[in-house]
């Protein structure tokens, strides 16, 4: 080919983007400029190679524009960043277009969940899945929609679950060849959890892998030997990772039900709190790790599984990372699901540490003792960032939080709750946090408090911390240039040091922050997006 | 002379005051504070004041004033909030209700009440407590205002601040003492505080923020700055000033 013929194709490229193949979708991460996926990439790293926004020029970032959404709910959603437009939603579900650099608006598709779906905790969604010129939505009544992304209308919609029998979906989806993978939330409502496939063009369920198995079926005898598998939670409700080579999708599974009620569903309760690795293709199970067998305390393993390659042991190695809910900070084999280490990441006492096979040595406190880290946590589902660059894991943490369980027999009844009891505040009368922010912090330091450790992944061990006042559900983005964005209840928008943790830039955004930051890039200017309160706000250099 | 105030008494007193008195026993409210538990405090939080603009022991709502709004909004939810809905039947609905209404006041311990006017002028004379707190349109701001401190705390607590204040102050309350970089000393009642910030509401009344990077000294003090009444009134005199307290329910 002439270097003519070569300079036409280019300029053909850069002018004219192509749909979102999944060849794109594959490679997202050369593509910096564009943010394909919930986490950025199929190995959810939350990391951008772009640098043009660096630790000595971020001092001069500006709020560029502001889309205000129509709810009172609190955006949880991270935009999805291509060819120079966001997609983006508001609660409950509808579907924004947004151009990129002004924030105007393209079209909106609105959507309108049935009034008896019941989601547990706000009408929250966090996000899209792209493929072609397709967008993909998981509803709050349970259904998975497609809407073209030109036009904003609606190309297929297609049930999922029954939102009657409390099923209900909260995350974006996930893209991988020709299907679109969604798991749903449902854990405080005795569902039986599942991820499903379908394919893009037409909706038609592929395949189903159920995170409690039937009868017959493997693990089928970590349940009690009554119904309780067939509604014991085990939900999910963040978006899964992606390894092509291994051809091996990554979902964390939620807890079993009822929550705080253990002693009615005697046994491990598999697959809740989990990872597990599936096959893309047919979605049967190819390995596990359970993190919290038999969990009393609602530690979801609902965060998202990162993937890294590296050195571990002298030798190149694939990880997934993981700092659970319950504490502690994991990295496993993700080729076939070994346990290489873990360790606490904020204060536990519910186990004593992990044995070499990665089981806790559980220490069960007395009825009215505090348990540590307390029911949201000592993380939750808040993005992580992993950068190949410092080799360090960071992480959104609740420290020094604690509760008190006090569970209760609770009878399953279709569409109800089913907790089997409740959290008590370790400081009476008090509050304590919750899963919502308050512009008073009533909770203060006596009840625990936010921060962003960065740790090492070899050692769990923290490299540096980052403290709030209050706590922080916020997702954390690194880029290229060592800078890390984050938020938190307080309603500041901040760039770090990734190396360092040094405070280098913050913003006011106004409200909890409890989305991801993305970052993209249109017309050669780098921008950060990061959705706070009732707004999504972007940031760009001052020119 | 003194009436012992039981917990099953103070119940019923305050939902006398309201348009639903007698409508629900003891039964409906133990039924009501199961189901609480398993449904609503996930959000609502123990004292049901964890959803903004809401607080549901100090009858606060955004949705709701009778009893019958509560119970529709319960089962059909708030389109357009967190608030989902919920199946329950009529009688799990009329328990949720009639704990909700009964929250301000579940006593877990028998105290002495005695004479509320007595008690007002003990509060406002040798007892000193209007030098901090503030009554309506009168006495300080310095410490928490107490206008509605009947409608949301029960004797048995109001009782165990007198006698033991630190141990009851909420966190939020505790005084913060800065010294400014120019060795300005600022000692106030903490109102809100972040991680670049502090808010607060210092002696002479005055609403004040600090910029915490502005400050050469920041410490929060967890002993309360009011003294116990233990040694400094009678037995008598502290229960006038009980009977006192619960009269003040607020302005409306």
């Amino acid at each position: 080919m002439s270097p003519r013929a070569l300079l036409v194709l280019s300029l053909v490229a850069g002018s004219l983007p192509a749909q979102v193949s999944y060849d794109r979708l594959l490679h997202a991460s050369q593509e910096p400029r564009n943010w394909l996926t919930y986490s950025g990439s199929y190995m959810s790293q939350r990391y951008s190679a772009l640098s043009q926004i660096t630790p000595g020029n971020v001092k001069t970032l500006e709020q560029k524009w502001v889309f205000q959404v129509e709810s009172l709910q609190k955006l949880e959603a991270t935009p999805l960043a291509v060819d120079g437009i966001l997609y983006v939603t508001q609660p409950p579900n509808d579907v924004i277009a947004i151009d990129a650099r002004t924030g105007r608006a393209f079209w909106i598709y609105q959507y309108r969940p049935a009034p008896g779906s019941t989601p547990c905790c706000g009408s929250v969604n966090r996000g899209l899945a792209i493929l072609g010129d397709t967008l993909f939505l998981a509803t709050l009544d349970a259904r998975l929609i497609a809407i073209d992304a030109k036009s904003g209308k609606p190309l297929w919609n297609t049930k999922v679950a029954d939102y009657n029998a409390g099923y209900t979906m909260t995350l974006a989806p996930l893209v991988v060849k020709d299907k679109v993978l969604v798991g749903v939330a449902g854990g405080e409502y005795g569902i039986r959890g599942f991820v499903a496939a379908y394919d893009a063009k037409s909706g038609k369920e592929a395949w189903r892998f159920y995170t409690i198995p039937g009868p017959g079926e493997p693990g089928h005898d970590t349940w009690p030997a009554d119904d309780s598998w067939a509604h014991g939670g085990a939900p999910i409700w963040v978006t899964g990772s992606f390894d092509p080579e291994l051809n091996l999708t990554y979902w964390g599974i939620g807890n079993p039900g009822p929550d705080w009620n253990p002693a009615q569903r005697k046994g491990a309760n598999l697959y809740a709190d989990s990872a597990v690795a599936l096959d893309a293709d047919t979605g049967k199970l190819k390995w596990y790790f359970q993190f919290s067998p038999n969990d009393p305390y609602d530690y979801d393993s609902v965060q998202i599984p990162v993937l890294a390659d590296a050195t571990w042991g002298g030798r190149m190695r694939k990880l997934l990372l993981w700092a659970n809910r319950n504490g502690f900070f994991y990295a496993l084999d993700r080729t076939n699901g070994q346990f290489l280490s873990g360790h606490p990441f904020v204060k536990v006492n519910w186990a004593s540490g992990l044995d070499d096979s990665g089981k806790p040595v559980a220490t069960p406190q007395p009825p009215e003792a505090p348990v540590y880290p307390g029911v949201q946590g000592g993380t939750n589902w808040y993005s992580p960032s992993y950068s190949p660059r410092t080799g360090l894991f960071y992480v959104s943490a609740w420290e020094d939080y604690a509760t008190l369980f006090a569970p209760e027999e609770n009878e399953y009844q279709a569409g109800r709750r089913f907790m089997g009891g409740r959290p008590l505040s370790p400081i009476p009368r008090s509050p304590v946090p919750s899963i919502r922010g308050f512009p008073i912090n009533t909770a203060t330091e006596a009840a625990g408090h936010g921060a962003v450790l960065a740790l090492d992944i070899v050692t769990g061990q923290r490299k540096w911390k980052f403290e709030m006042t209050d706590v922080t559900d916020s997702g954390i983005l690194t880029t290229a240039s060592d800078l890390l964005f984050t938020g938190g209840r307080e309603g500041y928008f901040q760039a770090l040091d990734a190396r360092t943790g040094a405070l280098l830039w913050k913003a006011s955004v106004g409200g909890q922050v409890s989305a991801a930051p993305i970052t993209y890039e249109v017309d050669g200017k780098q921008y950060v997006a990061i959705a706070a309160g009732h707004a999504l706000f972007v940031y760009g250099l001052r020119e | 002379m003194f009436s012992r105030v039981l917990g099953t008494a103070l119940l019923c007193a305050p939902l006398a005051a309201q348009q639903h008195a007698g409508h629900f026993s003891q039964a409906d409210v133990e039924r009501g504070a199961r189901l609480y538990g398993a449904h609503c405090q996930f959000c609502h939080g123990v004292g049901g004041d964890t959803v903004p603009n809401v607080d549901l022991r100090g009858g606060r709502f955004r949705h709701a004033a009778s009893d019958e709004d509560l119970g529709r909004v319960i089962a059909a939810g708030i389109p357009g909030t967190a608030m989902p809905p919920h199946k329950f039947d009529e009688a799990e609905l009329t328990g949720i209700v009639a704990y909700i209404r009964s929250m301000r006041d579940v006593n877990v311990g028998a105290v002495m009440t005695g004479d509320a006017g007595r008690g007002q002028r003990v509060f406002e004379g040798a007892g000193g407590c209007a030098g901090c707190h503030r009554v309506g349109a009168r006495g300080s701001r310095f410490g928490p205002d107490l206008s509605e401190i009947g409608a949301v705390r029960s004797a048995d607590l109001l009782e165990k601040s007198l006698l033991d204040p630190t141990a009851s102050m909420l966190p939020i309350n505790r005084s913060v003492r800065a010294v400014t970089r120019d060795g300005k000393a600022i000692t106030g009642r903490r109102l809100n505080e972040d991680t670049y910030s502090v808010q607060l509401m210092d002696a002479g009344d005055h609403l004040v923020s600090l910029n915490k990077a502005d400050l050469r000294e920041y410490a929060v003090l967890k002993t309360s700055a009011m003294p116990s009444y233990k040694d400094k009134l009678s037995a008598a005199e502290l229960a006038d000033v009980l009977a006192y307290l619960l009269t003040l329910k607020g302005v409306n």
